[in-house]
């Protein structure tokens, strides 16, 4: 009989991703044990018993470099198998999309990808997501044993509930390089940003009205930096080649779910705004008062963009530590 | 070598989204329906590789009835050179996995080797009919590509890993790669290849016809179950900030930012 649920953390130098705390913060409230799987990675049991887990497995191996699909999907697999959860949540990361589908068909669950809410319904776990790129939002159930869930970044609070530290438990999962399909032959750092959009806190983007590459690059990225924000930018802005295509939000690009949503110069086209609208705080800055983004913001200046995010900028370089 | 295509028709991303009476999707009679964006960028990888004389064919495959055969006629004029559609009423209600399983056993009858996709379909947003596809025929697989090149049996792709890195993985064939904005530019259709494509037909296969059960597809194989769509709520009116000066403006943001919303 599976119960309890088991949340796949994502480290990064040994500690847990934020997000890794923002699941195991949420797994805590929706009842039942809660455990944590690192794959390919150490991990502090006090640091995962602080956040609700009292048990802690690992895997690792000669397999577990880089990230590969084969790998990881068959040590969760084995993981899920040892510790019998009911429900399964991970982030709606690189890592996590790519892995839970898959998952899901290796182990007969049905996999619920970039949930925004979750919640326990007469002791079952169900999710709401958004479709159309949030135009709307659905109710998911899921019918297998187990039910597999990503959840899209910053979606919760997290909560320190100071619990003991969580028992560390190996797991041999039986992988090996022969299982490996795939290898990474080579990484390489992209573009400026450190932070993915779908995963950052805070973004500054800009529109058509930055009106080049030069523009874009002396206002959005510099006012982005003030702020220790991401830059992202407006399909408009993207199509124009003012801006690389990983930095576009919207429907056809990334959907992101920030603390802080910054539109610089960006008229609010709906295919735009269902990728953003989600963000916690809008601002919008544009020199157009109709511009229909401004129906969709918390804030808004009416002005020319190119006064104002220097001006802008100046203050976030004061007051943002 | 034979390259499939997966191919989803969603609602053009500009449309207004309506909520059906009964809270199980959304209304689509005044929906425009064009090909997901995402598949726009497989079709042209695909396309591409036939062109370098490095795919022998392009299949495209989907799940949909009649009214999909619009968009799979535009995939044809673009340069593919085969499709099958796969319909059936026991497919109604399919989650991602009951569709997984009919284009997997669409590729396999189709005798395809490298299957390209979306990276998502944008209407859904799952991401998830690829993996599955793969984990059904048992293949690699490489998710949101932004390069792409093949030799032989060879792949190497690049890949947003997140964080900042590209990832560049090699595997070989038979593969499943989903692709990213940034792949390539797909083309419109030429005249010749409208004309061209006039003498090929869109293959329709029902599920008994791939050797799929009534259980395995449809809503009695779905583990994944969809209802409650609603709008999101509207945001509550903001305010438009007041100001002598630009830089007074910003004061005042700065000060609702930290005071107000408390996000700086």
């Amino acid at each position: 009989m599976s119960s309890g649920i088991l949340v796949f953390c994502e480290t990064d130098g040994g500690k847990l991703k934020k997000s890794a705390h923002e699941l195991l913060s949420k797994a805590a409230t929706l009842g039942g044990p809660v455990s944590a799987v690192v794959i390919g990675g150490s991990v502090d049991g006090a640091e995962a018993g602080r956040y609700g887990a009292s048990t802690v497995y690992t895997v690792n191996g000669d397999a577990f470099g880089a990230y590969s699909t084969d790998a990881w999907v068959k040590a969760l697999a084995a993981v899920i198998g040892k510790a019998s959860p009911s429900v399964v949540l991970g982030a709606a990361s690189p890592v996590g999309k790519d892995l839970f589908p898959r998952l899901g068909a290796r182990i007969g669950a049905g996999a619920v990808t970039e949930v925004t809410e979750l919640s326990n319904v007469g002791g079952q776990v169900v999710a709401r997501r958004p479709v159309y790129a949030g135009k709307a939002l659905a109710t998911v159930k899921v019918k297998s044993s187990v039910a597999l869930f990503t959840v899209r970044p910053n979606s919760f609070p997290v909560n320190a509930t100071g619990g003991g530290a969580a028992s560390v438990v190996a797991v041999d999962a039986g992988v090996s390089a022969a299982d490996l399909k795939t290898q990474v032959v080579e990484v390489r750092k992209s573009a400026q940003a450190t932070v993915d959009l779908t995963e950052a806190d805070r973004i500054v983007s800009g529109g058509r009205s930055v009106k080049s590459a030069e523009g874009y690059d002396s206002v959005i990225r510099p006012l982005a930096a003030a702020l220790r924000a991401t830059p992202g930018a407006s399909r408009a802005a993207v199509d124009a080649g003012y801006a690389p295509h990983s930095h576009q939000v919207g429907q056809t690009g990334k959907v992101v779910n920030p603390t802080l949503y910054i539109a610089v110069g960006i008229s609010g086209a709906i295919q735009h705004l269902a990728g953003m609208r989600t963000s916690k705080v809008i601002v919008s800055i544009n020199k157009d008062p109709d511009a229909p983004i401004f129906q969709h913001s918390s804030y808004g200046i009416v002005d020319d963009l190119f006064t104002v995010c220097p001006a802008l900028q100046k203050e976030f370089e004061a007051v943002v530590g | 070598m034979k390259v499939g295509v997966l191919l989803k028709q969603v609602p053009a991303s500009d449309t207004i989204i309506k909520i059906n009476p009964d809270k199980t999707g959304i209304l689509t009679a005044d929906v425009k329906w064009e090909i997901n964006p995402y598949d726009e960028f497989a079709l042209e990888a695909a396309i591409q590789l036939k062109d370098a004389g490095k795919a022998t064919a392009v299949v495209v495959l989907t799940v949909g009835g009649a009214d999909a055969e619009a968009r799979v006629r535009d995939a044809l004029n673009r340069g593919a050179t085969e499709a099958i559609r796969v319909d059936d009423p026991a497919l109604a209600g399919s989650d991602a996995l009951g569709k997984a399983r009919a284009l997997a056993a669409a590729a396999k009858a189709a005798g395809v080797e490298l299957l390209l996709a979306g990276k998502q379909a944008i209407d859904t947003d799952s991401a998830a009919v690829p993996g599955i596809v793969a984990e059904l025929l048992g293949w690699p697989q490489v998710s949101v590509v932004t390069g792409l090149t093949v030799d032989g049996g060879k792949i190497t792709a690049e890949r947003n890993a997140g964080g900042g890195y590209i990832e560049v993985v090699s595997t070989t064939v038979p593969a499943v790669i989903t692709c990213d904005k940034g792949l390539n530019t797909p083309r419109f259709a030429s005249l010749k290849g409208i004309m061209a494509a006039k003498k090929i037909a869109i293959v329709a296969k029902s599920a008994a016809d791939l050797g799929l059960s009534a259980g395995q597809v449809g809503a009695a194989g779905a583990l994944v179950e969809e209802s409650g769509f609603e709008l999101p709520p509207p945001r509550p009116s903001g305010k438009i900030i007041q100001g002598a000066t630009p830089e007074a403006k910003v004061k005042e943001l700065v000060r609702l930012l930290r005071e107000e919303a408390k996000v700086i």
